[in-house]
């Protein structure tokens, strides 16, 4: 293809066979946004289940399946893509590089994450969703009648793929594309998170692939592993499971704590404190986050040995999770704090998830976790901690970056509205939660009875609930109402990093020059102390572009096919849907593919523009 | 940026596979991937440890694995390995032929791998081990059978390229996916070398 | 000052010990292992506030002293990180946190530790110094078996008071999880595996317990009840359950011998009296003794028909068939309920 063809695109076509990376991260924003939308959804339907006792809005069953279904898409289908959409738009441009390391495979993991996500909810209108949880707990899992299992396992298998596929390309991206002098330890702190949730993916999902394909393999074709009376194991599930799942928290937290370590530092005006000891926090966290998933399964009987030393392991991640808050604390020790909803989220995180932190702690006390197990203090924990943290995580970054993503500048009145009425909402829906379960509450229970003492603190939760429905409400209106707010958008924050140097809207190249990085903090340097420019780190020339191309839709679609050929057991189709995706590999694999080159005039014109 | 046009072979540098900034992150990736594949294989091997006791009134390891077979099979695949290495050698050298008749020993020797591993299923299947007759069985067939469907799509994706690249000489492109398939097939190699220790050694003495 | 720093931890015990119902809430425990469990989370709430109140109150100094102002321009100091702050912000948490891990471990032990006095069964006085329940969880009830006297109850378990009770949990179907907030933490009842825990009750009481791991549609309805009752009823209870009193086998009124009818021809396939009948639904011999109907429902005469005629109404999943008007009419109904709500062995002693 040549540089005039790649030009002349069909819009719709030029998304669906897209390899940009910043086009990638902005249909992961959309396609997590709407997902999240719709947890929500799930969420509030939920909440007013519980509003009074024995209320019947929703029948038990309906309610278990919402249950399910707001834990999975909220962990697989929105905090991770939207995660996944800042890192793409963020990481080359933070790491001064053109493109990811494999602008195919990119493509690919989005598409898979999409038609995987879109499966599952697909489940809804065929009879019924999942219904075990979303850690689907064997034998409850394996011997649920219907299909919702059957799409819950085939839909995260497929976006399971396209998560690692993703992370494996953040690795090698992070590795090997650094512009000249962007050492590893003068990488942002977004662009070093991001690194090292990567690599929990790698090393946490080949465990809930096997665990995935095991109970597949279970409910369709009859294998024996959960099966008690065929000499099976129903704990092994739960070994697998959380292998993955405690990391995965992990995976959602870091790029969240990256995200607060920019604007904190940006917003103070501030390098931030004690970078290397962040960075080392970082990976300690990583390293521990595969030492401790057992603490999930203290009242399952592993014995006492065995829950004292994941006791202990688990209370050793809030060290480097403590230098990581006094660090953010001491970055805003003598700065010049701007109050903007991007910080709003950030100075609001910490307080929120420092409360979500101390009950992890007590969580970890294995003695004590046999009241807290399964009962609503767990729920209130881990939504302190991913909605004071991954949340206000993604919604900082929406505000910080949004006028780099979009064009425009959030409309910071309505920001601060919603960011009050959100944080509100959160800590009136979840606070109470704690002591919910401490006085009786199970979680995941359809209802409560009356004369229990749960009643009141219940409303007050669903009260929550409602107002931060309203805030999300009031955040689409102001990214609708802020689209007249294109002035000053390229470095709106008098921003530190690599990509506040980009001219907005970002050019497919990304760098007409690749830049030549001379300090941690690479544009605040040049700005502070040089001439206010990146020194380029190449002449101008002819820049070279993957193609766009339509196989990843191919081999994700072929892919559903498959799914819904093992879920309703029709061998033709699923033999047709893998026909369908290793044919595309194979048409990838034989089929050169060079790309094309941007002429040098053509960037020229640009920069002029621009 | 690397040029991608194909280049006479006695332009190429001493490491072609990691010439490009494609391949290099092709060989880095590909690295990555096969830490994944690890944790993959670790799950796997951890089910059937957690599992191999639970035979109920089915056969057990003792009743069905013959040490012969297995170790033909074992040989089969380490000889593979080595034919492997000789087709890397033979591209570092610059000798396109003999990588491409190296890659074609490997196939074949993984085809015969493939045709013995079928047979010793069918074996099983007839001694009264069927994939759901127990947990063992369950969890057997997953982890040698993930582990043949492993080296079924290394054979295939070997001789995609073998048959792809066959009269195109080496190149800046195709030497990174050699490389790679390489990689790929000294992997699925040592993790048969584990399964033969754990799963039939420890079965067949314990 | 220092007075007041003190008290607000204190404050906050006494807000939290206010909530919740008696009996149910695990903050206002009952007997050796919940109250071990509270005081552990009171000591790690102690410490956490803590650390709470410190983050807080540099938080709050640090947003008030270096806000923006109106018409600052300064750059702050680029600061690098002060290797002293750093090592003290490592150190002080390992601290606290060991504070905490020692005594946890020492905890987790003891609540593992469910041996019992291996010098015969019987301490000086002649009573049991201890009682061993097996817990078979069931999709949605509870059966207690008590192997040393070979009584199976559904429903209601009852316990001596002051007796170390030991309790082997297993399931028949999908993994439970047996929780009697105010007595104890819980444990899962797994298939396939035994797991085991003890409590003790001091004080008489119905003890509400619930199951906690997500089971099917009726896992919120999964209720029972620990009944602690002084150990010379406990005995008196456990020998009539073994050969119950004579108003049960043989029931006197002619509505309840009717109702007897009723029960051999439609409930005893699943359902046992005394030791007739099947063990596939909950032990009925002391159903007129129940607290609730079905795990939950006030025991009225209409609830339990309702119950009858619409199990999967009340309890969706349940194993339980619905009995219409075919199966037992209004008058077979009726007696059934009669013969029901006399199985009592407690009370005509």
């Amino acid at each position: 293809m040549s540089y005039e063809k790649a030009q002349s695109k069909n819009v719709i076509w030029d998304w669906l066979t897209t390899v940009d990376h910043k086009k990638i991260g902005i249909m992961y924003l959309a396609g997590g946004a709407f997902f999240f939308a719709l947890g929500g959804l799930e969420a509030i339907l939920m909440r007013i289940q519980l509003m009074f006792p024995e209320f019947t809005f929703v029948q038990a069953q309906t309610f278990n399946e919402l249950l399910t279904m707001h834990g999975t898409t909220m962990i697989f289908l929105a905090a991770m893509p939207l995660l996944f959409g800042f890192m793409n738009f963020i990481i080359p441009l933070q790491i001064g590089a053109r493109d990811v390391a494999f602008p195919f495979l990119n493509a690919l993991g989005f598409w898979l994450f999409l038609f995987g996500g879109i499966l599952l909810n697909v489940s809804w209108f065929v009879g019924g969703a999942p219904d075990a949880g979303w850690t689907a707990y064997v034998p409850l899992s394996s011997e649920s009648p219907g299909h919702g299992l059957d799409y819950y396992v085939l839909g995260l298998q497929i976006g399971g793929a396209g998560t690692l596929i993703g992370g494996i390309n953040f690795l090698v991206t992070i590795i090997n594309m650094r512009a000249p002098g962007m050492s590893m330890m003068r990488m942002p702190l977004f662009t070093w998170s991001s690194f090292v949730a990567s690599m929990l993916i790698l090393f946490a999902f080949p465990a809930l692939t096997i665990g995935l394909l095991l109970l597949m393999l279970e409910r369709l074709f009859g294998a024996t592993y959960f099966a008690v009376d065929f000499g099976g194991n129903v704990i092994i599930w739960q070994h697998l499971f959380w292998i993955f799942g405690h990391p995965e928290v992990y995976i959602l937290i870091l790029p969240a704590f990256g995200i607060f370590s920019e604007v904190l530092a940006t917003f103070a005006k501030k390098r931030l404190f004690g970078y290397s000891a962040m960075v080392f926090a970082t990976l300690i966290i990583g390293f521990l986050g595969f030492m401790v998933w057992a603490h999930h399964m203290f009242t399952v009987g592993m014995g006492p040995v065995a829950n004292a030393i994941f006791a202990v392991a688990t209370m050793a991640i809030a060290v480097p999770t403590g230098i990581k808050i006094f660090n953010w604390l001491l970055t805003l020790w003598g700065g010049r704090i701007q109050f903007t909803t991007a910080n709003l989220f950030a100075l609001g995180f910490l307080p929120s998830f420092v409360m979500g932190g101390v009950t992890g702690v007590m969580l970890a006390t294995s003695a004590a976790n046999y009241q807290f197990h399964d009962t609503y203090f767990v729920v209130a924990h881990f939504h302190y901690v991913i909605i004071g943290g991954v949340v206000f995580g993604l919604f900082s970054g929406t505000f910080y970056w949004w006028p780099k993503m979009f064009g425009y500048r959030l409309n910071e009145t309505l920001g601060k509205w919603f960011f009050w009425l959100f944080l509100i909402g959160f800590h009136l829906t979840f606070f109470v939660q704690h002591f919910l379960g401490l006085m009786g509450m199970p979680r995941r229970v359809a209802s409560y009875l009356p004369g229990q003492g749960l009643d009141s603190m219940n409303f007050i939760s669903t009260m929550g609930a409602f107002l931060m429905t309203v805030a999300f409400i009031l955040l689409l209106v102001c990214i609708f109402v802020s689209t007249k707010n294109r002035t000053n958008v390229a470095d709106p924050w008098d921003g530190r990093t690599l990509e506040w140097t980009t001219p907005t809207p970002v050019p497919e190249y990304n760098f007409a020059q690749t830049p030549l990085v001379r300090e941690l903090d690479a544009y605040w340097h040049e700005k502070y102390e040089g001439d206010g420019k990146m020194k380029a780190a190449e002449p101008l020339e002819d820049i070279h572009m993957p193609n766009g191309t339509i196989l990843p839709v191919v081999m994700s679609l072929g892919l559903v096919v498959a799914a819904f050929g093992l879920i309703y057991l029709v061998h033709p189709l699923t033999i047709v849907g893998f026909a369908i995706t290793f044919g595309a590999m194979f048409v990838r694999s034989i089929k050169e593919d060079h790309g094309y080159h941007i002429p040098v005039e053509a960037i020229k014109r640009d920069k002029e523009e621009g | 940026m690397a040029d991608h046009q194909a280049v006479e072979q006695h332009t190429l540098p001493p490491n072609p596979e990691k010439a490009t900034l494609e391949g290099r992150n092709k060989y880095l990736g590909f690295w990555f991937f096969l830490g994944g594949e690890t944790v993959l294989f670790g799950s796997l091997f951890g089910t059937y440890l957690g599992l191999r006791d639970g035979v109920v009134d089915g056969p057990g390891p003792s009743d069905l694995f013959h040490l012969d077979l297995v170790f033909i099979m074992t040989m089969i695949l380490l000889t593979s390995s080595l034919t492997s290495v000789f087709a890397v050698i033979n591209m570092k050298r610059g000798n396109y032929k003999g990588l491409l008749m190296w890659m074609w020993a490997t196939v074949l020797l993984g085809v015969a791998f493939l045709g013995f591993e079928i047979y010793e299923f069918y074996e099983y299947y007839h001694l009264g081990l069927g994939f759901t007759t127990s947990a063992f069985a369950s969890s057997f067939y997953t982890l040698v059978g993930t582990h043949g469907a492993h080296v079924a799509f290394g054979v295939s994706w070997i001789t995609v390229l073998l048959i792809r690249y066959r009269k195109s000489g080496l190149t800046l492109t195709n030497a990174p996916k050699f490389y790679t398939a390489v990689l790929y097939w000294h992997f699925i190699d040592v993790v048969w070398v584990f399964i033969f220790t754990v799963v039939y050694l420890l079965g067949i003495g314990g | 000052m220092k007075y007041l720093w003190r008290l607000l931890p204190l404050s906050l015990i006494l807000l939290m010990s206010g909530c919740g119902v008696q009996n149910l809430s695990a903050l206002d425990p009952q007997g050796p292992v919940a109250e071990m469990q509270y005081s552990l989370i009171q000591l790690s709430l102690y410490i956490m506030i803590f650390v709470l109140v410190i983050v807080f109150a540099i938080y709050i100094f640090v947003l008030y002293r270096f806000r923006e102002r109106p018409g600052d321009t300064h750059i702050p100091k680029q600061v690098h990180g002060n290797r002293t702050l750093e090592t003290i912000w490592t150190t002080i948490p390992i601290l606290l946190l060991l504070m905490l891990a020692i005594p946890n471990v020492m905890d987790t032990f003891t609540l593992a530790d469910v041996s019992v006095n291996e010098e015969g069964e019987e301490s000086e006085d002649g009573e049991m110094d201890h009682v061993v329940v097996e817990v078979m969880a069931h999709q949605f009830w509870w059966e207690f078996t008590y192997p040393d006297y070979d009584i199976t109850a559904g429903q209601d378990m009852y316990i001596p008071t002051d007796t170390r009770i030991i309790i082997e949990l297993q399931s028949s179907d999908v993994q439970h999880s047996f929780w009697v907030p105010a007595l104890a933490g819980k444990q899962d009842n797994v298939p396939g595996i035994q797991n085991d825990m003890w409590f003790e009750a001091p004080e008489e009481g119905v003890y509400m317990g619930k199951c906690t791991e997500l089971c099917g549609p009726s896992h919120w309805l999964m209720d029972f009840k620990v009944i602690a009752v002084d150990p010379d009823t406990f005995e008196t209870w456990a020998s009539n359950m073994a050969e119950p009193p004579s108003n049960v086998t043989e029931p006197e009124g002619e509505v309840a011998v009717d109702g007897r009818g009723v029960f051999e021809q439609s409930c005893i396939s699943c359902h046992a009296v005394g030791d007739d009948g099947g063990n596939i639904g909950p032990n009925l011999t002391n159903y007129g003794e129940r607290e609730v109907l079905a795990g939950y429902m006030d025991p009225t005469d209409e609830n339990l028909e309702a119950w009858l005629r619409d199990t999967q109404e009340y309890k969706p999943g349940n194993e339980m068939p619905n009995f219409d008007h075919e199966a037992i009419n209004d008058e077979e109904m009726a007696a059934l309920i009669e013969y029901l709500n006399e199985l009592k062995i407690l009370e005509e002693e």
